[in-house]
Parts: C-alpha cells; structure tokens; sequence
C-alpha cells in the first residue's frame, strides 16, 4: 500500500496524462498533424528514397553486327535496372544526350566486339555515365558490372575458355535482396517517433500558455516534478503508438522482416523517448509560442536525422562528426531497430546500445527539470 | 453637417470547425455626428465583428453600409501601437502613414499633446505607459487625420476609473467639434452616459435610441430595501427576496437590495423590510427584458470544515520586480465566510497579490498564510486548499464540460468513487446536464464561467480565488454568478476576488484597495463610501477620490 501522499501524487499525475491524452486526441486539426504526416513520410521514404536502381534510361550505341553484342544488349534491355530509350547511330550523338539528361548512360560497343570474342581477344565496351548524379552512377556501374560479368562467364563456357582470376560470390546477410526499403523502415519508424515526440512535446506548455491555460494548472497543487512527468508521458503514449502503427504498416505493406524480439524494440524505444521528450520539453519552456516551439524542434531533429544513419552511414563522416553522433540517441536506436526487424539482435549489441542512450536520457531529463523548475516557480 | 454612417441590414456569419456561427444578424442603425453613441452587449455580442464592418476590414454576408465622404477612423480594442516605440515615434509612424506633411504634422502634434496631456511623456516607449495612457495614445494616433466617424472598439478595456473618466471627456471634446462618434462597451454604467446606445444581444439588435428611452421601460419595476445593520444576514436576505413573486432580479449593494419586479408586480415585502421605488438604471431595464429565471441556484455543499477565524493572514508582504516594488508591504486578514475583494487599476499590484497568495509566485519578503499553510514553506499544500477561476476562461476548449470536470477532480487527488460522486452532483447543482458531452470552448459565456466556477469547487476548497470573475459579461449571467457565489459564503466558504469593477466590489463584504503597491484603504463597502465620498455618489467616486488624494499626497 502506498502512502496516502503517494497515492494523491499519481492521481493527479494521471489526471494530467489523461487530459493530455484527450487534448490532443479531441482537436481534429492536432489529430490529423500527427497521424497523417509520419504516415505520408513512411510511404514516400519507403518508394522514393531507395538506392534500388530501376528503369534508369540509358542509350546504345551498337555499331557491332555480330550476335554476341545483340545478346549483350538484349540482356541490357531485359534488366530492370535499365530502360533502353534511344537507339544511337553515331558516336557524336553522345554527348548531346548525356548533356542533356535524356540518359543516365550510354553503353557503346565498339566494331569489332563479335570479331574479338570470337577470335579470343579481349573486347571491350564502353559505358559511359552522367558523373553529375554520383550516387545513381555508382550504382548504375555495378549493375553494369554485374551484367557484363555474367556475360563473360557464359561467353567463356561456349567457346569453352576459363576465366582467368576467382569467382566473386557476394551474399548480403539479413537482406538478402539489399532492399533500401528493410534498410530505411526500421530507421523512419524510429525517426518519426522522435519528430512527433519532439514535436508534442515541445508545443504542450507552449499551446497551454497561449490558451491561456496554463496558470490554471500551476494553481493546482501539481508539483513541479508532477507536471514534468505528465508532460512527458502524454507525449511518449502518442509518439510510441504511432511509431508501433508505423512498424506494422512497414511489415503488412512493404513487408519488412521481423525476426526480433519486439519487446526488446518497445524497450529501445521506450528509453529514445525519455531523451526525446525531455529535449522536447526544454523547448516547449524555453519558448512563448507553438510557431517558435516547432522551429525550434525542426532545428534540434534536422541535425539528429542527418547524424543518426538513417540514410548515410555514420562510418562515411569525418571524425570529428562521427564523435558527435554519439551524443545522438537517435543513432542508437536505430541500431536496435534494424537489429530487431532483419536479425535477431543478440543481447550483447542491444545492451551496448541501450545503456548510453539510458544515460543521454537521465541527463536531458535533469537538465529539462531543472530548466522547467526555475522557469515554472 | 455630414450625415454620419448608416448601415442596414448587416449579417455576418463565421465558419469555423464546428459550423457557422452567426454573429451580426441583420442589424441597421445611425451614427450621427456630434453625438457619442454606445455600443453595448456582453462580450461575444458581435460588437466587434460589427465595427469591423463598418471600419472596412471585414466584408458583410448581406447588407449595406452608408459612410460619409471624411475619413473613417478605427482604433482597434487591441490598440495598434508599437510598444517598442516612444510615444513619439508611435505618432510620427501614423502622421507617415497618413501622408501628413511636415507643416501639418506640428500643429497636429502640439494639438494632440496638449489634448491628451502625453507631453511630458513624449520619450517614453509606448509598452511602459498605464492602460490609460495607452488608449490614449492610442486615440491620438487615429486622430491624426481629423475623421469624421471615429470608431472606438471598448476604449475603456483595463483603464482603471481614474482615467477612464479623462478618456471620456476626452471623447466629449471630440463630440462638441461635430465628430460622430462609436464607443463600444460591455460597461452599461458607461453606456447610460452615451448619447444614443444601441444594445447588442447575440448578434441582434435589442434596442436602439436614447438611454433614458430603454430605461423608461422598465419605470417602477425598480425597487431599493435598506437592509439591517447586521452583515451576516445581508445574503440571506436577498435570497428570500429573489425567491418572491414576481423578483426578476435582486442585487446586493452595500446595505441595501436592489430588485427588479415584472412589469405591473406589486411592491416587493419581506417581514420587517420595506422597499421604495428608485428611477431605474440602464442594467435595470436590461434585465427586465432579458426576463432572467430567477430561480436562486440551489446550495452546494462544498467546502470542508477549516476551523474559523482567519482563513488568509497577510504580513508586511512585499513583491520586486528588480528595481520595481509591485506590492509593498500590504498587510490584512480575511475571515472565514468572507467575500473580500481587491479593488484597484490595472498594474497597481493587486494581481500579484493576487498571484502570490495563490502561490503561483513567492514573495520576496514578509509573511502570508492561506488555509493554515505558510506560502513560505507549503505552497503546493495551500494550493491543494483553494479554488481558483481566472479572468479568462481557462480550460481546454476541445475537451468536453465532463471531461474537464474529471481533470479538476482528477488533479485535486480525489478518488475515482469520490470525482464520480462530485462531478454528478456539480453537474446537478449547475445545471450543466444538457451540456456535459459538448466540447466546452464552444458554449456560451454563461455556461463556461458555470463549468469554470463548478471546476473551481468539487475538491471543496476552504477558499475561492477570483480573478476579474464577471468582467465582459452580461448582466443576466453576472447576477447569475454572484447568487452563487453568496449562497457559497453562506456556507462558509471564504472568497477572495479582484477587481476593477466597481459593480463586482459591492458584493463584497470588505474590500481592500490597492494602488502602486500600497494599501490605500480597507474596509466594507459601506464604510469606504462614508469615508471617502462626502458626495454620495457611490463607491466609484470614493474610490477616485481615494485615489487622487494618495496621488496628491505621494507624487511620483
């Protein structure tokens, strides 16, 4: 039995987290902020952000009459990387189309490919790229690499040749298919929880005071730590359903993996949203109106997006920034989401990445509470 | 002579979230030159809505409007000045705006100055001026350029009496030079000293003509009872009195009631007390034709026993806001079963008074108890101990009126059995049953201050903090308000209310009033008035009177 004063402390806490709760959920317009948007972003993430290459235009310049270079375009063309859209006769059309950016690449075969092949030279074909998108070149060349390559290799079998060199078999562990998507889910459902925690939490005092609301919740007999924990709470109840919606929407619709152990992500994120509410609140004290509270957050999860690795590796950064990432709960968490979606992530790793974010989310937590104390009395 | 600005038939309809609210509905007069007329209603009435229209900034769903060929000037409720400005600057950025020419400009400025004694005051910003003298400020600005209707949308919003009598006549002078002139108002004292009042009710017109005109209507209806000397029994009182036949409305006013009867209803009696009949006054007749039920609300029980004797003991209190001294020194007791008010201008530190003995803000020195806690040491348990309701309604519009009732029984601490049981019986005793589902923001005035004050009271708090309670509304739900509230004090709540408004002070039993930080008198109503106003002409003159003597004494 707890003591009496104990009792009154959570009713009122609880009283606080409910009209949070029902705040948010009767005003339509808030209602509809939070739900739409993460959902719209999940969607649009999930098909256009995606290092997948497919149907990127390239133009052949085929000036070759044998078979084998047919054979070779034919496979160009039955490849979903690539969509044939212009068949070039000449090779000062290059420049024009690449120029122009009609085709991401052009493939030319020289002449004398048939001849070479069959005479036991080796040919060679040019592929030439747009350099000016450097990623989707990249992945572009890969791809190229990967059809010539097996091209070879069948060339090789029938005029019965051996290829010179080892075999590369490549096999990518817990995405087999290396889909963008399963890599980019698990990371938005974490990401969007922080945008609307953040979000949430730092317009509540904000909205209060402009309402005009608020002084009649500080004449209540709300302690300061009381009214601390039902602003955070509320929020983290909202953030963390939305982000368990989202996850099911990323296994049912876009049919990510989940191989995990889902309490185990719940835990993960459960603790993300102690930081993130925090940081939230330190906002929502520091600033008089909603407008200003949402720049502020926009300007806190920007930064915490771009130094997570949700979309570029944290390994690719310079140290110095690499440094800073590990101030980022963000990055954390979003270990263990992947971890628990594509793998089963062994303990060790999720321990590992669970106690500095435990530690990010005491210090926030005191630092918003101190912060919300001398500012609230 | 110009023939001032006539409407006819304006509508104006709003649509928001929750449907289309109609808040001018057909509504036609006249603004004549030379004369002042009031525009009057509660807040919520369409007042502004309809200046808007006539100002140009808002375009009518039906009807026409007529203006003159002069200018047509507006001077916004929230003043457009700049506060990060001096009074100057303020000027100069009008005369810019209206094109005046250097020549011009001087004679208007040396006019402007001398019309509304900003003079000396030329360097300072316009965000550390008084209320007062930034509405007056703010009528020199719109009177740059000489209009011909000048619209004012209610001038007299957080000036305290002092300076609302100097920004009448400022208004008068402008009247005499042929100006037609608007001033709104929610203040029917103010609109009985109008020219011409057109009354605004829900977005329709109620009446339109001279003042002496609407209160004619209600000639005999009006009744005045001297009540014993004995204080305790004042409010019980006016409840039987409320309760006889034919009473639309009885209003406590220092010893005495007033009461309204329906028209032809015989003279009130009450044993041992006799009523005379008394010319009645615009509010009179206001209730007369509004026909309020004058049912006296039932008594809840509502407050737990707390002892007697002083339920708030104020020592030598002081308040600094850096340099500046907002309280100074103030020291009283209010008893249990008390209604005690704090009566002063705005900025005079009655809010911060108000603030710290709520516990929302410490003192800087010396000594408070409310409920038995000293604010030093127990703030968070003295709050436990009162009620409060805030000037502004102040409660989650998008949360219905049970669901609020629940956070406030909820953050009080009581049980869930306990808030049950409470909320239903608030419910009941403020007849809030037919509204317990809708989203709250969206009832009327009324109804919100009925939920506010239910909100206020069902953890039973030994004392009932008001903050402006009945400011901006209309005189049915005002007199609803404050039958509560007595038959509270009867029941031995103790009740401590700030105020402007002088009407809001005779409810009081004691007042103590405030000004730049001091104690400046204390006492019943009645007592003050004896004091401090030979001339008999009610509380509002004692209070200036006080006020000019301090001032006269103390010059800053």
């Amino acid at each position: 039995m707890l003591p009496a004063s104990w009792t009154e402390s959570l009713r009122r806490i609880a009283a606080l987290i409910r009209r949070e709760l029902l705040t948010i959920w009767r005003d339509k317009r808030g209602r509809t902020i939070l739900i739409l948007p993460p959902i719209m972003q999940l969607f649009v993430f999930s098909y256009a952000a995606t290092f997948d290459l497919s149907n990127a235009p390239l133009a052949i310049l085929n000036e070759d009459a044998g078979l084998a270079s047919r054979e070779l375009v034919a496979r160009f063309s039955a490849s979903d990387a690539f969509k044939p859209m212009a068949r070039l006769t000449n090779g000062v059309e290059i420049k024009a189309i690449i120029e122009n950016g009609d085709a991401l690449a052009v493939l030319h075969i020289g002449p004398t490919f048939s001849r070479d092949l069959a005479s036991g030279k080796t040919p060679t074909i040019q592929f030439i790229v747009d350099g000016r998108q450097s990623n989707t070149a990249l992945i572009a060349m890969s791809y190229v690499n990967e059809i010539v390559g097996d091209f070879s290799r069948e060339q090789a079998a029938r005029y019965g040749r051996s290829m010179a060199g080892p075999q590369l078999v490549t096999r990518a562990w817990f995405n087999s298919n290396l889909e963008t998507r399963w890599f980019i889910i698990p990371g938005l459902v974490a990401t969007l929880t922080m945008v609307v925690a953040t979000l949430t939490t730092s317009m509540s005092v904000a909205r209060e005071r402009e309402l005009g609301t608020f002084e009649q919740l500080l004449v209540t007999p709300l302690r300061p730590w009381e009214l601390f924990v039902g602003k955070i709470v509320g929020p983290a109840i909202i953030a963390f359903t939305e982000g368990a919606l989202l996850a099911v929407l990323g296994i049912l619709i876009f049919h990510v993996p989940l191989r995990g152990d889902v309490a185990l992500m719940a835990l993960g994120l459960a603790v993300f949203m102690l930081s993130v509410t925090s940081v939230g609140l330190m906002i929502s004290t520091l600033t008089n109106t909603q407008q200003q509270a949402q720049i502020a957050s926009f300007c806190v999860v920007m930064p915490c997006i771009i130094l997570s690795g949700l979309t570029t590796p944290i390994e690719n950064m310079p140290g110095w920034v690499q440094a800073l990432t590990y101030l980022n709960p963000l990055r954390y968490v979003l270990v263990i989401n992947r971890g628990v979606f594509l793998q089963d992530i062994p303990a060790s790793v999720a321990f590992a990445n669970l106690w500095p974010m435990a530690l990010i989310g005491v210090v926030t937590a005191a630092m918003a509470m101190r912060l919300f104390r001398s500012r609230m009395a | 002579m110009s023939a001032g600005l006539t409407f006819e038939g304006l509508r104006k309809t709003f649509t928001g979230e929750a449907g289309t609210v109609t808040a001018v509905d057909g509504v036609s007069g006249v603004i004549a030159p030379g004369k002042i007329t009031g525009l009057v209603g509660p807040d919520a009435a369409g007042k502004t809505t309809l200046i808007r229209m006539l100002a140009g900034l808002l375009v009518p769903n039906a009807g026409t409007i007529t203006k003159p060929p002069g200018h047509v000037s507006y001077m916004p409720q929230k003043f457009g000045l700049y506060e990060d400005l001096t009074v100057e600057q303020n000027l100069v950025l009008y005369a810019d705006l209206h094109g005046l020419d250097q020549k011009a400009r001087k004679e208007t400025f040396a006019k402007l100055h001398g019309f509304t004694g900003l003079a000396p005051f030329t360097d300072r910003l316009a965000g550390k001026l008084s209320g007062g003298m930034k509405q007056k400020l703010g009528l020199a600005c719109t009177l740059v350029v000489t209009p011909e209707v000048l619209l004012l949308d209610e001038p007299s919003v957080g000036v305290d009496p002092v300076s609302r009598r100097e920004l009448w006549a400022m208004v008068q002078q402008l009247q005499n030079t042929g100006i037609a002139v608007l001033w709104s108002t929610a203040y029917l004292d103010e609109a009985e000293r109008c020219d011409h009042v057109m009354l605004l009710h829900e977005g329709t017109m109620l009446f339109d003509g001279a003042p002496k005109d609407f209160t004619a209507r209600s000639e005999g209806q009006t009744w005045r009872m001297a009540l014993p000397a004995k204080a305790a029994e004042k409010r019980e009182l006016q409840r039987a009195a409320a309760a006889l036949p034919g009473v639309i409305d009885s209003q406590i006013q220092g010893r005495a009631l007033r009461l309204v009867v329906e028209k032809d209803a015989p003279a009130p009696t009450l044993p041992g007390l006799t009523a005379e009949q008394i010319p009645p006054r615009l509010e009179d007749a206001y209730l007369a034709m509004l026909h309020p039920p004058h049912k006296p609300p039932p008594i809840v029980e509502h407050t737990e026993e707390v002892g007697s004797g002083e339920l708030i003991r104020v020592h030598d209190l002081t308040r600094k806001f850096g340099a500046f001294t907002a309280v100074d020194h103030l020291s009283f007791e209010v008893q249990r079963g008390e209604i005690f008010g704090l009566l002063g201008p705005n900025g005079a530190g009655k809010s911060t008074t108000f603030k710290m003995l709520c516990g929302l803000i410490p003192a800087s020195s010396g000594e408070a108890h409310v409920a038995g806690f000293d604010l030093r040491v127990a703030r968070a348990d003295a709050r436990g101990r009162l009620g409060y309701m805030a000037q502004k309604f102040a409660y989650v519009g998008y949360l219905s009126v049970e669901q609020n009732m629940r956070f406030a029984a909820g953050v009080y601490g009581l049980s869930k059995k306990e808030a049950n049981e409470r909320v239903e019986e608030a419910i009941d005793a403020f007849g809030l049953a037919p509204y317990r589902s809708s989203a709250c923001g969206l009832l009327p005035l009324g109804i919100k201050q009925r939920m506010a004050l239910a909100c206020a009271i069902l953890h039973r708090p030994a004392i009932l903090f008001l903050d402006e309670p009945t400011s901006g509304v209309d005189p049915v739900t005002r007199h609803e308000f404050w039958a509560r509230i007595n038959a509270m004090a009867d029941a031995g709540m103790t009740v401590l209310v700030t105020s402007h408004f002088i009407d809001e002070a005779e409810y009081c039993d004691r007042l103590a009033i405030i000004y730049r930080g001091k104690m400046i008198g204390l006492g019943s109503p009645e007592e003050i008035k004896a004091q401090h106003d030979k001339g008999g002409a009610g509380l509002e003159a004692a209070f200036i009177s006080l006020v000019e003597n301090y001032d006269r004494e103390h010059p800053q």
